[in-house]
C-alpha cells in the first residue's frame, strides 16, 4: 500500500494532495494491468473504477446505430479514464479498451465516494483535482461539435 | 539563375503550374514555375497573391522548402469562388503571383530552444516551409516537436512528409485525429493533450502555432499551463489581405496591417486584439 500512495502521490491528478488525504485516497487504490484488447468497461456498467493510466493507451469508443464503432479520445501515459463516478447514475456511457499492454492504478469509486461524502474536506480535495480534467474534456468536445477544422481559415 | 523581382509589388509575375497534387478532398497543391526560369526567393511564413487571370487574387502562404528555388509551392483550400476556380487549373495553365508579402516565422530568434509545432489540417502548410528549414538546421535547436491534428484518418495533410519526420531519430511527431473507426492504432483527441504529452523543456521552449483563430487561444492556453508564456509563442493570423503591401487597409486589425505586420505575430504582441469580439 506505501508503494500505491506513493505511486499516487507522483501522478499529477493527487500532486500537492496532503498525506493523510493521500494515504485515504490509495486505501481504495489497486494495480490493474489489462492485455491488448481487454475492455476496462462497457458503456452501461456501473461506473464504479477510476483509471489512472501508468502506462499503455486505452480506446474510448461510441457503438451508433448502424455504423462501426467510433473512437472519439484514446488516453495514454498520466491521463485519467473515466469521470462518470463522479455523478448519479454512475454508468458509463461509452466502452473503454486497452489498444496495448496497459497498466493502470484503478480507485474504487464507491469506496472514494464514501470516504468523500464521510469527510467533506477530502471531497472538496478530490472535486478540485477532477474538475479541471472535466473541463478539459468539455473544451475538446465544444471544438470538435463546433468543427473548427472544417471551417476556412 | 534569375531572381523574380518585379519593380511594381502590385504587378502580378506570371507562373505556369507544373504540378497539382490533390492532397484531400477540396485541398490542393500546385508547383509552380515562372515563365522566365526565374527564381523565386521567399522565407518560410511568407504569403504570396495568386491572381487566376480574370477571376480573382487570393493570398496564400507558400508551403514549399525555401531552398528550392526553382519551384513555388502553394496549397489551396476550396473555399470560394476564386480558389473554387483554381481547382479546375491544370498543368500548363498560368497564373500570377505578387510577393512574397509579410513577416516570416522568426527561425533566427529561436536558435537554441527546444520547439513545439502545434498545428491542424491545412494549418501544416504555412508552416511547413519553417519546418523544413528547421530540419536542415537541425543542429541549431534543441528538441523538435510536431504537435498536428485533424478531424478524421481521411483529411490528414502531407502525410509523406509526416512519415518522414516521424522516421527522423531527431524529431517527434505527434498526430492525433478528432475521431476514428474503431480498431484505429493512432492517437485520437484534440490537439491539446498531444502538447501534453510532449516532452521538452518547457521553459526554454518556442512554440509555433498554425491553426484557425478559435484553435489558437485553446493552444496558447495549453502551452501556458505548461509554462510556454506569450512571448514565447508565435502565432499566425489571416485577414482579407489584397494589396499585400499594407496601402489598402483590407486586411488591418487594429493598428496592425496582417499583410506587412504579420501574418506571424508574437502572441503576447497581439494578445489584447484576442479579446476584442468581432475582430
Amino acid at each position: 500500500m506505501e508503494g500505491l500512495e506513493r505511486i499516487l502521490g507522483e501522478h499529477r491528478l493527487f500532486t500537492g494532495l496532503g498525506p493523510s488525504f493521500l494515504t485515504l485516497a490509495s486505501g481504495c487504490a489497486k494495480n490493474v494491468v489489462f492485455k491488448a484488447g481487454d475492455y476496462l468497461f462497457r458503456a452501461d456498467d456501473a461506473a464504479d473504477w477510476i483509471y489512472l493510466i501508468r502506462y499503455g493507451r486505452v480506446a474510448l469508443e461510441m457503438a451508433l446505430p448502424g455504423r462501426e464503432a467510433v473512437q472519439f479520445e484514446t488516453p495514454g501515459e498520466g491521463e485519467i479514464v473515466g469521470l462518470t463516478w463522479l455523478l448519479p447514475p454512475y454508468l458509463w456511457g461509452y466502452d473503454a479498451r486497452a489498444t496495448e499492454l496497459t497498466r493502470t492504478i484503478a480507485l474504487d469509486a464507491r469506496c472514494l465516494r464514501d470516504k468523500c461524502d464521510a469527510d467533506h474536506d477530502l471531497g472538496f480535495e478530490i472535486l478540485k483535482r477532477f474538475l479541471p480534467v472535466l473541463e478539459h474534456g468539455l473544451q475538446a468536445t465544444w471544438l470538435q461539435m463546433l468543427d473548427v477544422y472544417g471551417q476556412p481559415g | 539563375m534569375m531572381t523574380t523581382t518585379t519593380a511594381d509589388p502590385m504587378v502580378p509575375v506570371p507562373y505556369r503550374i507544373a504540378r497539382v497534387i490533390r492532397e484531400i478532398d477540396g485541398v490542393f497543391t500546385w508547383h509552380l514555375k515562372s515563365l522566365d526560369g526565374s527564381a523565386f526567393r521567399f522565407r518560410p511564413g511568407q504569403f504570396n497573391m495568386v491572381y487566376h487571370f480574370g477571376v480573382g487574387e487570393i493570398p496564400v502562404s507558400v508551403s514549399g522548402d525555401c531552398r528550392d528555388l526553382d519551384t513555388l509551392v502553394h496549397t489551396i483550400r476550396e473555399v470560394g469562388p476564386v480558389t473554387n476556380a483554381m481547382a479546375t487549373l491544370r498543368p500548363g495553365d498560368v497564373v500570377g503571383i505578387r510577393g512574397p508579402f509579410g513577416r516570416p516565422w522568426p527561425i533566427d530568434e529561436v536558435t537554441g530552444f527546444d520547439l513545439i509545432f502545434v498545428t491542424s489540417t491545412i494549418g501544416l502548410a504555412p508552416l511547413r516551409p519553417l519546418i523544413y528549414e528547421v530540419l536542415h538546421r537541425r543542429s541549431d535547436f534543441g528538441k523538435v516537436v510536431i504537435c498536428y491534428g485533424t478531424r478524421g484518418t481521411d483529411d490528414i495533410m502531407f502525410e509523406a512528409d509526416l512519415h518522414r519526420w516521424r522516421a527522423r531519430f531527431d524529431t517527434v511527431v505527434h498526430l492525433t485525429v478528432h475521431s476514428a473507426p474503431s480498431g484505429y492504432r493512432g492517437r485520437v483527441g484534440g490537439v491539446a493533450s498531444a502538447i501534453r504529452t510532449a516532452r521538452v523543456d518547457w521553459p526554454s521552449t518556442q512554440a509555433f502555432v498554425c491553426r484557425s483563430e478559435a484553435l489558437t487561444r485553446q493552444a496558447v492556453d495549453t502551452l501556458g499551463g505548461l509554462g510556454v508564456t506569450p512571448d514565447r509563442v508565435w502565432v499566425t493570423l489571416e485577414r482579407n489581405m489584397q494589396c499585400g503591401i499594407g496601402l489598402c487597409g483590407h486586411c488591418q486589425l487594429g493598428p496592425t496591417f496582417m499583410c506587412k505586420d504579420g501574418p506571424v505575430y508574437r502572441f503576447d504582441q497581439i494578445e489584447p486584439l484576442y479579446a476584442v469580439r468581432e475582430f
